[in-house]
């Protein structure tokens, strides 16, 4: 009796030093907001400094006067660059190529990851690894080989020369997230089809894509995502204003010497973030569960 | 004609293990089969092997007259229904259960009879809209059905389909199973581990264990006639007695328990008892063949005190455990009847309803 009282007795105090849930969840999250703002801000201040500098006139941003604010908005930039011949060439050789490399790149990492995720053959597995392996050797690395390749295909300074070389960036890492989706549907659901009646090739247009059409639109959006915004390889490979994409395009045309034409390298650089910008902000969920579909399904 | 045969199936993976070690089976035309063990027996092997799913190693499994072995499964005329139900969740109902037909290239309106046909037998109609989400599980398992029936196969084929059920809808699912066989008399092979689910079902149940079969027959054969001592000790709820014995002349055959008790053998059962003197055998008496004492015996029951362990009131009746030189032993009794932990019971024990198994051979005599 006694030392049953002693136990309680000692435990009580122990007891009372020991955190709530509610204050430690409090505190889990106060830590989480400090960093998270902390983060957005560090990512939100270049946009918002372009966006700002892309709204004023040349005067204003050589006067340096308040960086972080215009004194009178100015669209002067964004007229002159819609307007511009050759940006409208960029865009639309941007446009051009990015719907064909997201095409064959959905087509070949769909084909792809159902053979590796469902289809059991000798040295799948290896396969599977080798296509993650892939995707991890920088372009900086590859563009000299690169360049050797395109040239004896005489395909330097050719816009389609990006339609062959951009799947080598956005393949390995859609084939790898539809893998995983593809993986964390029940393997029921085939042999359910396959009994029904069905071919490989209709269960994966009837099943596997209605299915997985989440980590499919992720695919997609990354796969956009690489191919608008490359840098290297445009660059790298196109020399002329007419074959040139956005990204080297903007770059190479609007800076002229040490002449940096700030003004409308900004407005050229909003518009071009346009387009993923209103893709991200429709398909964001769908992005974000099909990126975490593979780590939280059965 | 729609039998399913199975001969000298065997399926072996990578690494030599044997799932199933050469397996026979006939199944009638129209008949309701249950495969019934534990985990790892090789029944749900069976099934896919049936299916198609699995390859077979060895042997051949022939499905109304043909010898499907390298049949791909959708040209074998099957229908499966599975354990977590395999519904494609972006098609409505009646789109789930027309899949196949479509697939099959059926004309759409002999599509709507049957699926209107089905859906009316498990009263799904006013489903055939809804998204599977939207369903509870044991519709479902419904549609799951529904699905399988549609296509108006040879052979049903069901792997594990209530395991995913609670207590309450899983007995009512049972009885729709049942229903729709009598309704429809398609040649079904059903999986469980649930062995009431294998008696309540079965026309025949087929008992597996480690890849071989251990028996088949009616559930009241297997239950009151067990071929083994695992059939013996699976079949039955709660589980058959079994207690070490050896067989002795004592003024006539007797069983001497580890106890020193010796118990009568019933006349009936002399003949057949007489050769296994000698053997290590084991005494086997159900629950229920183990009850409260009474003043109209008839020959053949003996009785036993029991020091009382732990009682379960289960309403209609009374479970009393109870060890018997170390071994529990559980006894089914009238619940008019008082027992208390600690105290002492009397038990009569129907020795005429007794089994004796051959450890050697594992073989009930």
């Amino acid at each position: 009796m006694s030392s049953a009282t002693l136990a309680a007795g000692a435990a009580a105090p122990r007891r009372g030093r020991r955190p709530s849930i509610a204050r430690e969840r409090r505190w889990a999250l106060w830590t989480s907001y400090i960093a998270l703002a902390i983060f957005a801000v560090g990512f939100l201040i270049p946009p918002y400094f372009e966006l700002v500098t892309s709204l004023k006139t040349s005067q204003e941003i050589g006067a340096g006067t308040d960086p972080w604010f215009t004194q009178h908005l100015f669209f002067g930039n964004y007229t002159s660059i819609i307007h511009n011949p050759q940006f409208q060439i960029f865009f639309l050789n941007s446009v051009k190529l990015t719907i064909v490399v997201v095409c064959v790149t959905m087509v070949i990492s769909v084909l792809a990851a159902y053979a590796l995720a469902r289809m059991r053959f000798f040295g799948s597995q290896m396969f599977a690894t080798g296509v993650f392996l892939t995707y991890l050797v920088p372009e900086s690395l590859l563009f000299i080989p690169l360049f050797k390749e395109l040239a004896n295909l005489h395909l330097i300074n050719n816009t389609w020369a990006l339609a062959f070389v951009w799947p080598t960036l956005s393949v390995p890492f859609c084939t790898w997230i539809l893998i995983g989706y593809f993986g964390s549907i029940p393997k029921e659901l085939d042999e359910a089809a396959m009994i029904d009646g069905a071919s490989h090739l209709q269960m994966l247009w009837k099943i596997f894509i209605p299915v997985a059409m989440p980590g499919i639109i992720a695919a997609t959006i990354f796969a956009f995502t690489v191919c608008w915004g490359d840098f290297l390889y445009p660059l790298a490979f196109l020399f002329t204003s007419k074959q040139m994409v956005l990204t080297a395009g903007i770059v190479s045309t609007l800076i002229h010497g040490d002449v940096l034409d700030w003004g409308h390298i900004m407005a050229a650089n909003i518009l071009a973030s346009a387009p993923p910008i209103l893709i991200y902000a429709f398909l964001m969920d769908y992005y974000i569960a099909g990126l975490t579909a593979g780590a939280t399904k059965g | 004609m729609s039998q399913v045969s199975i001969r000298k199936v065997v399926k072996s993976y990578e690494g030599g293990v044997q799932a199933v070690k050469g397996i026979d089976l006939e199944i009638a035309d129209e008949e309701f089969v249950v495969l019934v063990g534990p985990s790892g027996c090789g029944k749900s092997t069976t099934l896919r092997m049936i299916a198609g799913l699995e390859e077979i190693t060895a042997g051949e499994i022939w499905i109304g007259g043909d010898v499907v072995n390298d049949v791909p499964p959708r040209d074998r005329d099957i229908a499966m229904v599975f354990q977590n139900y395999a519904l494609y969740p972006h098609m409505s109902v009646f789109e789930n259960m027309a899949f196949g037909l479509k697939l099959r290239k059926f004309p759409k309106d002999e599509i709507k009879r049957r699926v209107d046909e089905a859906a009316r037998i498990l009263d799904i109609a006013m489903l055939l809209d809804r998204k599977p989400k939207a369903l509870s599980g044991g519709q479902r398992q419904r549609v799951a059905m529904g699905r399988a029936i549609v296509r108006n196969p040879k052979v049903f084929l069901f792997d594990e389909p209530l395991s995913n059920l609670d207590a309450k809808l899983r007995v009512q699912m049972r009885t729709e199973i049942k229903k729709v066989h009598q309704t429809v008399r398609t040649t079904t092979v059903y999986v469980t581990h649930d062995q009431v689910e294998a008696m309540t079902l079965a026309d025949r149940v087929v008992v597996m264990n480690h890849g071989v079969i251990e028996q088949v027959g009616p559930p009241q054969e297997l239950y009151h006639n067990p071929a083994t001592r695992f059939v013996a000790g699976f079949i039955g709820s709660p589980a058959m007695n079994f207690l070490p014995a050896e067989l002795v002349d004592d003024g006539g055959l007797k069983i001497r328990l580890a106890t020193g008790e010796k118990l009568p053998i019933p006349p009936a059962r002399l003949d057949r008892y007489g050769k296994a003197k000698g053997r290590r055998l084991t005494f086997g008496l159900r629950p229920e063949h183990l009850t409260e004492t009474r003043s109209d015996e008839k020959p053949g029951v003996v009785r036993i005190q029991a020091n009382v362990d732990v009682v379960e009131p289960m309403g209609m009746e009374t479970m009393v455990h109870f060890f018997t030189d170390g071994v529990p032993v559980c006894a089914r009794i009238d619940p008019a009847v008082q027992a208390r932990p600690g105290e002492t019971l009397a038990l009569a024990a129907d020795l005429n309803q007794m089994h004796l198994i051959d450890d050697e051979t594992g073989r009930v005599i």
